[in-house]
């Protein structure tokens, strides 16, 4: 066999092995999601027909549209979307600065402020939830604002104080995830900037963000869907407003209601029960992840488009 | 002022600017993490009086501790367990994520739908998404099946591993891997990515170099992708073991949930989980201890 037909097979032979454990894997991570999907397409009717396993029979949108109406989908989308985009935006920025700054700057106490990163990564949030909400209720910066206190809870400044202070939920490990990515990086062309005259800022603006795209993505990424997710924060300090994660809870209770006071039959009552919770609230998850969906195919393009980048500059 | 700032050395200045970069999180350290921690340690230290009007704390000083170590029935052997699965996954997972990005990182057709596809765990282990999903009986039934579905039986492996008389307990290991493996596959989402986005950022060149220089595709693997990646791999090790330490599903901490609800009280809770701190701050110490000498930085 020439050179080239054997290299022509193995190429196939490679392929033919991806696809067989990409369709694996795949089959594992879709299975619950497909169920979801299916589930909330199902009628009620469905539920009872004994021979409907994975595809309904009677397909509706009904369920979504319960959800869209009693989760008020519209505002909730704008609420969670302004909270996600703050937040991961001052965390990405914070984070990203100080990752810099234990990367590449060997000052006394570098490894222990990166230790103190990695601590409040290990201490889970629900553990100092309580004393938390207490700080934030009763905040006065350690007595600096003289027996006067503010309370920042049902504001966004909590939010903002911990995406700006970097401690806000898995920053620790944001901050860590850029040390890395900086540390990876070559160092001719900061002692270029150096050399060039730039200060630290300036080349952290100019030389090290360029270059370490992909980790910055992958970092904003992780800070938007985790805060768009999070439901202990945002229970916490904005209690009883309509964010995407209350508006899902409570939603199956409100389409309960509206039913229950739409028909006057009484028997309705009997038939809604966990299974048909099953079908809106799946339904209402869906709600919830299909942004983070459309977002992520969006900026899986920069993974790509970075190499690129870097190429040029490195 | 001005001169002084002049007279300076380049060295000393940019210690300054370092330290000045990481000042934002060293004040939210102080402010908004460290006062409430300190008031969970004092917490593990009392015992949590509820009266009608308010609370108060009476100091015990070790006794939670002594309680949570000695007397507490399941305590130190959920802690045994924890411990112990931790270890067999976590190789598991790490392995896992670096070969499926790889894979992710070639070039081949729908690309992209695969890489949405193995961002799904991430969305959909996270937060509220969870939260539902205990209580979804949908959900319920999909692991009912997939626990018995013939691909991860492993009945077909284990025969075959008999007839080739390997080792009994390495049989095991490789069986339980593969049952576990829709459990890696989910606990891997966030390290896929992190792995991919350090992929992504080995300039080409280096590449392009080494096949001039005549490396082959094995030679270019070891020799540049993995030291390269290398800091990574801390990382992942490093989220990994804190991610299965604090899920909320881990064994642990469900049985602190359960004794601050239900047991032995809100002290008790607090000295068990500082236990369990001091354990993973003990062991995160020693992975850093033994993996920071490993890695290619550079320098």
């Amino acid at each position: 066999m020439s050179l080239a037909a054997k290299e022509r097979w193995r190429k196939r032979i490679v392929a033919l092995l991806r696809t067989v454990l990409l369709i694996g894997i795949a089959y594992v991570i879709l299975l619950p999601l497909i169920y979801r999907f299916s589930t909330a397409l199902m009628s009620i009717e469905d539920l009872y027909d004994q021979s409907v396993r994975w595809l309904p029979r009677k397909p509706t949108l009904r369920n979504f549209r319960l959800m869209w109406e009693h989760m008020e989908y519209p505002a909730a989308f704008a609420r969670s979307l302004f909270l996600a985009a703050l937040t991961s935006g001052l965390q990405l920025v914070t984070c990203s600065m100080v990752g810099y700054g234990l990367a590449r700057f060997n000052f006394p106490g570098n490894k222990l402020v990166f230790g103190l990163a990695i601590f409040t990564l290990m201490i889970p949030p629900q553990l100092i939830m309580t004393p938390t909400y207490l700080n934030f209720r009763f905040f006065d910066l350690l007595g600096l604002l003289r027996g006067r206190s503010l309370n920042l809870i049902g504001t966004y400044w909590p939010f903002i104080l911990m995406g700006l202070t970097g401690t806000g939920f898995r920053c620790g490990l944001y901050i860590f995830i850029m040390r890395q990515f900086f540390r990876g990086m070559p160092k001719e062309l900061e002692e270029a900037a150096y050399i060039d005259g730039a200060g630290p800022l300036a080349t952290f603006w100019r030389v090290m963000i360029p270059g370490a795209v992909p980790g910055l993505v992958t970092t904003f990424l992780f800070s938007f869907v985790w805060q768009w997710n999070d439901y202990l924060y945002v229970t916490t300090f904005m209690a009883g407003r309509n964010f995407l994660p209350q508006a899902l809870e409570g939603a199956a209770t409100k389409v309960h209601k509206a039913i229950d006071e739409a028909s006057a039959l009484a028997a309705s009552s009997g038939f809604l029960d966990d299974h048909f919770y099953s079908l809106i609230n799946n339904a209402g998850m869906l709600l919830v992840i299909l942004p983070l969906l459309i977002l992520y195919i969006f900026l899986q393009r920069y993974f790509v488009e970075s190499v690129e980048r870097t190429g040029i500059v490195g | 002022m001005k001169r002084k700032r002049r007279s300076m050395s380049f060295a000393s200045r940019q210690k300054l600017a370092g330290f000045l970069f990481t000042v934002p999180f060293l004040v939210g350290f102080i402010l908004l993490f460290a006062v409430p921690f300190y008031q969970a340690v004092m917490l593990s230290f009392s015992e949590l009086v509820l009266t009608p009007q308010t609370f108060e704390l009476r100091w015990k000083g070790w006794e939670n501790y002594g309680y949570a170590l000695q007397v507490h029935p399941e305590f130190s052997r959920t802690f045994t367990e924890v411990m112990v699965k931790l270890a067999t996954e976590l190789p598991m997972i790490i392995m896992f994520s670096f070969f499926a990005a790889t894979i992710l990182n070639s070039d081949f057709k729908g690309r992209t739908i695969v890489r949405t596809l193995f961002f799904l765990p991430v969305i959909l282990s996270a937060g509220v998404v969870l939260k539902m999903e205990v209580n979804d009986y949908a959900q319920i039934m999909v692991q009912h099946l997939q626990e018995g579905a013939p691909f991860f039986g492993g009945a077909a492996v284990r025969s075959f591993f008999d007839a080739a008389r390997f080792p009994a307990g390495m049989v095991d290991y490789v069986i339980d891997a593969i049952k576990a493996l829709p459990t890696v596959i989910r606990a891997s989402g966030v390290q896929i990515l992190i792995f991919l986005a350090g992929l992504q950022s080995i300039p080409r060149e280096v590449y392009e170099a080494a096949s001039v220089e005549g490396a082959t595709g094995w030679e270019r693997f070891w020799l540049i992708t993995f030291p390269m990646m290398t800091p990574l791999i801390l990382v992942n090790v490093i989220y990994t073991i804190i991610d299965s330490f604090t899920a909320m599903n881990n064994d642990l901490v469900v049985l602190i949930r359960e004794t601050m609800l239900r047991g032995a009280g809100y002290g008790v809770s607090m000295a068990m989980a500082m236990i369990y701190f001091v354990a993973i701050g003990l062991i995160l110490l020693a992975v850093f201890g033994l993996l920071s000498r490993r890695i290619f930085y550079h320098v």
